[in-house]
């Protein structure tokens, strides 16, 4: 336990910290994403699923004792992941306390990796809306929430286009967030094995263009009224 | 050719500094970039004036001292040079060259285009080297390498430890030089003894003085010996291994 404290003090470890809770969260939003798929079988199965969530690991777990652990993992990831975020880019500012008078050229680093940051702060305020919508059915974003029926607040809600074009443009930058943090964080764990070598750009790419098309043209098919 | 140069000049470390044009004609694009500036230098002490500071030495690109921004990139604008080996062809009749020296909380400024760049000194001392008797010569196949090790290693000794890396990196980190050097020693038989306290305490003396690596690769692009970000991941893994042992 004290090494694992002690190894977030360095900028290696919180990176290390940064790259395992990413990886936790890219866990999350792909299974989050299958599961979601389910709304193309109808209500029933949709619903279905929504309330299984609530009774993984009954009766040992109480009713919505399994989504609890999870929803707790997960803000822990989260947080742990923006904390560390947030003290290297201090630290890293503070190395060149000067600005250079003619900016830097960019040489080689990817638009993804250099919009890591503010990409980020979207992905948060996304989130933070999406629960409103979806989770807490605040009534300034889901005005016909029903906390009982998952598949009519999804198809409701998708039916607003703003709605829609602001989960469109934050799944474009979850997936240019991915592309440099699945691939950046192997690098900072240090796995960089020959055998994965060759695939870890494509598995990034992969993973953050599936997950941008999946999730846009979920929200698509209700919005065009192909589901619901 | 015709060119004008902006330079950055600066007295010592507490004046505020600030760019100078010199307009040059007649700059022959055999020079180096190096020659180009002692052209200038000469005709700076000849009308009186002080000359241009810059740090160079062997001249044909494997000592490290040598390295200012050229608009904006670390060695200017050829890939896989250093300054002094950058020559005036690589640039257009007409141009204008913005010369500023290396910027980093680490590397302060002294005078003109000249920075201290000794925390990469500090970094070696920290644990780049291998403790050895220093007895008579051993036999040469006495300790023998695997070809990939070997080469894996002189791949990484090939730094020149110029601070570019530092230099371009945005967040102003030293990892590709760090890297560079306990990789170098974390692939050959000598270094194993020590393999884990090196990774430990030369990556302490680094997050002392420079920031923290984003895999923007940008070192990677303006290193003059093309040193790749892979000797990075290795670092990370020889530095959180040090921390489980």
């Amino acid at each position: 336990m004290s090494s694992i404290l002690s190894l977030y003090r360095s900028a290696i470890g919180k990176k290390a910290v940064m790259a395992v809770s990413g990886f936790l969260l890219v866990g999350f939003v792909l299974g989050h994403m299958a599961g979601n798929f389910k709304i193309f079988l109808g209500e029933e199965k949709f619903n279905h699923y929504a309330e299984w969530l609530r009774e993984i690991g009954s009766p040992a777990l109480p009713h919505g004792g399994a989504l609890w652990i999870a929803r707790i993992v997960l803000l822990g990831a989260v947080l742990l992941h923006i904390h560390s975020a947030w003290s290297l880019t201090r630290a890293s500012r503070k190395a060149r306390p000067e600005r250079y008078r003619r900016k830097l050229s960019a040489r080689q680093a990817t638009y993804a990796s250099r919009t890591m940051r503010w990409g980020g702060v979207i992905i948060v305020l996304f989130v933070f809306f999406h629960l409103a919508h979806f989770t807490w059915g605040w009534s300034w974003a889901h005005p016909d929430f029903d906390p009982g029926n998952a598949y009519r607040n999804v198809v409701e809600g998708f039916r607003v286009p703003w709605v829609v074009a602001f989960y469109i443009v934050a799944q474009l930058a979850l997936g240019l967030h991915l592309y440099h943090g699945f691939w950046s964080a192997l690098q900072s764990l240090g796995w960089d094995h020959r055998a994965i070598d060759s695939w870890r750009r494509p598995a990034a790419a992969t993973i953050a263009v599936a997950l941008t098309l999946g999730n846009t043209a979920l929200a698509i098919s209700v919005l065009t009224g192909w589901v619901g | 050719m015709r060119l004008t140069l902006h330079i950055w000049r600066q007295k010592n470390g507490g004046d505020a500094g600030g760019f100078v044009s010199y307009p040059r004609q007649d700059v022959s694009p055999d020079m180096s970039f190096l020659e180009m500036l002692d052209v200038l230098n000469e005709e700076l002490t000849e009308a009186g004036d002080e000359p241009v500071a810059f740090d160079h030495d062997c001249r044909e690109g494997i000592c490290g001292a040598c390295g200012v921004m050229i608009n904006g990139v670390a060695h200017g604008p050829e890939p896989g040079t250093a300054t002094c080996q950058l020559h005036m062809r690589k640039f257009k009749d007409g141009d204008e060259i913005r010369v500023e020296p290396f910027r980093s909380r680490a590397f302060p400024i002294l005078k003109d285009l000249v920075v201290d760049r000794s925390p990469l000194d500090e970094i070696i001392q920290a644990g780049g080297f291998i403790s050895v008797n220093t007895g008579s010569a051993p036999e040469a196949n006495l300790m023998p390498v695997p070809r990939r090790d070997a080469e894996r290693a002189m791949d990484a000794a090939e730094c020149i430890g110029c601070g570019a890396c530092v230099a371009q990196c945005p967040n102003g980190a030293g990892q590709l030089f760090t890297a560079a050097k306990i990789s170098h020693l974390a692939e050959l038989p000598q270094g194993q003894p020590e393999r884990a306290s090196r990774a430990s305490a030369m990556v302490e003396v680094m997050e002392s003085y420079f920031g923290s690596c984003s895999n923007f690769a940008e070192c990677e692009a303006v290193c003059p010996k093309g040193i790749s970000i892979d000797f990075i991941a290795q670092m990370n893994r020889e530095y959180l291994r040090s921390r489980f042992k």
